[in-house]
């Protein structure tokens, strides 16, 4: 039978060509083409003009707290979050399923209760906050709260991508090393670390562009001072009840195009990663 | 070989892997260490809503669920999750289908494309509608001619409720369905079934557990769903309210109770996906050894 597209292979099965123009059809109208607005409404300001709504000391100041507060979360839930998979992965204790279970929490409870519970408990009354005040630490209403809410957001990812790569690793190389003389400190920097390094800068990723974009859990903690606490979506918004279209648009542009930058470094990562365990990626 | 580890555990966890175990005093340090990290940001929050939901007695915390507006809420949430839900259903099987079961060209950026959403802030995937369906947007007075509302309206709320939770099902579809292969299928075909038929009988029999797994996390976020909803709701009481945005105006009112009251219907929610979603896993590695086990007796 003659191939009639050269660019898909023959097939037997049905529903081609329905499936796939659904598809193209559906991304195009909830996604791709709304997305595309946001470029044409920057378009409306000109270079200039784009760059004078992008740079403003607010704006800046915003995108350090976004991407500064994301980024300190992310490392922290790269450490901890190994932490925790290891000792999910390896060790048994009471309860041990349960906790498995609880780590997700963050994908499932919405972020507005993860928000206002967050604020109760690190505000200076509340119960970790009130440990806090006298040591001179403030957590609600100041940079630190918003760096709390975004760990929080990220908390899965890391252990998420990290357990699979550990419960797959051989005894036998740690064995090999044991063999060989390594502490078991050795054992772990040497062997155990070179072989977790992937999955844990895609956990990394996945965390840190996760809580760049988070706005539900941030604004009930952060106090939202302009230049001091208030993160970049939350300015989109402040500029949009202000009915500065353009402005906010602007602002949304910036953050899009870090995100798409992001999720192409992710993809590229996971494909990069899924060749070198030899897993079918087609 | 696997009957004799079976009948003697002893010699799995024999001498042989001392060597390779932490001592028992490092073993609890970083277990201590793992659980107090998740208690500060997981446990303790959690136990946070419902202590506060039920500090003013349990006569304040059903009350503030008969309240109309709260009530009305809770219905706008599950219209949003019963539209989006099986909208996103039907394009994550048409696109599990087309890229699992065929080889074509532009396969990755599609993949890509339809990774998006995550990469999107909420606030823009609100932003985006507000573009082109706003006052001020693409369609703006052509809609305000013929009176119909999107921003500021249902509309725009489903609308947002569906970006967000876009990519959920076909995302988890399209690896199981890449695994599986096409062989079951074309056998159907060969066998003379309809296009329908090997569909429904063949290929989401093969799935399920992970289809229910994709629609338990898209139902979860798209009645939990904040900024997206915020941006395009208008904060109408009793009309454009979903149950979050709820949760926010009654905080903002220093009505803590009643916040944290709502608060708790969405953590329960929560508890019950987590617990759908650990049974499925449960289901699915059962499955798994099954099989295994089934492939090991017949060789």
């Amino acid at each position: 039978m003659p191939n009639t597209c050269s660019w898909k292979s023959y097939s037997v099965l049905p529903g081609f060509g329905l499936a796939l123009g659904f598809t193209i059809l559906y991304l195009s109208l909830i996604v791709l083409i709304p997305l595309s607005a946001t470029f044409i409404k920057t378009a409306e300001l000109g270079w200039d003009g784009f760059w004078a709504a992008v740079t403003t000391p607010r704006a800046l100041a915003s995108y350090r707290l976004s991407f500064g507060a994301a980024a300190i979360g992310a490392v922290l839930n790269t450490v901890f979050g190994l932490l925790t998979a290891w000792v999910l992965v390896r060790y048994t204790f009471p309860g041990k399923r349960l906790v498995d279970a609880f780590v997700d929490l963050p994908f499932a409870l919405p972020t507005a209760v993860a928000g206002i519970a967050l604020t109760a408990v690190y505000a200076p009354n509340g119960w970790i906050g009130h440990w806090l005040e006298p040591q001179g630490i403030k957590v609600a209403f100041t940079p630190l709260g918003v760096v709390v809410a975004l760990t929080f957001i990220g908390l899965p990812f890391v252990v998420r991508t990290v357990q699979p790569v550990l419960e797959d690793l051989e005894a036998e190389i740690e064995e090999a090393a044991a063999c060989l003389g390594a502490t078991r400190w050795q054992t772990f920097a040497r062997v155990l670390m070179p072989a977790l390094w992937p999955a844990l800068i895609t956990g990394f990723a996945l965390a840190f562009a996760r809580a760049v974009g988070e706005y539900g859990s941030v604004i009930f903690i952060a106090g939202n001072m302009p230049m001091i606490s208030e993160i970049a979506p939350l300015l989109i918004i402040t500029k949009l009840e202000q009915y500065d279209y353009a402005g906010a648009t602007a602002i949304a542009v910036v953050m899009l195009a870090i995100s798409f930058a992001l999720l192409l470094a992710i993809n590229g990562l996971q494909w990069w990663l899924g060749r070198r365990h030899g897993r079918r990626t087609a | 070989m696997s009957a004799i580890v079976t009948h003697h555990p002893v010699a799995a966890t024999g001498k042989s892997s001392r060597a390779t175990q932490e001592p028992v005093w490092v073993r609890w340090a970083l277990i201590s260490i793992a659980l107090a990290w998740l208690a500060l940001f997981l446990f303790v929050p959690l136990a946070a809503v419902f202590t506060e939901a039920l500090r003013k007695g349990l006569a304040v915390y059903w009350a503030s669920f008969t309240d109309p507006d709260a009530l009305s809420a809770i219905k706008l949430t599950l219209l949003a999750a019963v539209i989006a839900v099986p909208a996103n259903l039907v394009f994550g099987i048409a696109a599990a289908w087309a890229i699992a079961k065929f080889e074509f060209r532009g396969k990755q950026v599609l993949l890509t494309l339809i990774d998006l959403p995550f990469a999107v802030s909420p606030v823009i995937a609100g932003l985006i509608y507000v573009l082109v369906f706003g006052a001020q947007g693409w369609f703006g007075s052509w809609l305000s001619e013929h009176e119909v509302k999107v921003i500021f309206a249902v509309p725009g709320i489903v609308l947002a409720t569906i970006f967000v939770t876009f990519p959920f099902v076909a995302r988890e579809l399209i690896p199981l369905m890449q695994a599986q292969g096409t062989e079951e299928e074309e056998a159907a075909v060969a066998m003379g079934a309809s296009d329908w038929q090997t569909l429904w009988r063949v290929t989401l029999p093969n799935v399920k557990w992970g289809l229910l797994y994709g629609v338990i996390l898209c139902n979860a976020r798209a009645m939990g769903e904040f900024g997206a909803v915020s941006v395009v709701s208008g904060h109408i009481r009793g009309m454009t309210n979903t149950l979050p945005l709820h949760v926010e105006i009654l905080y903002n009112e220093y009505n803590f109770a009643a916040a944290f009251a709502a608060a708790s219907l969405l953590a329960s929610l929560a508890l019950v996906t987590l617990a759908l979603k650990s049974f499925v896993e449960w289901k699915t590695s059962a499955e798994y050894r099954a099989s295994i086990e089934e492939y090991s007796n017949e060789h």
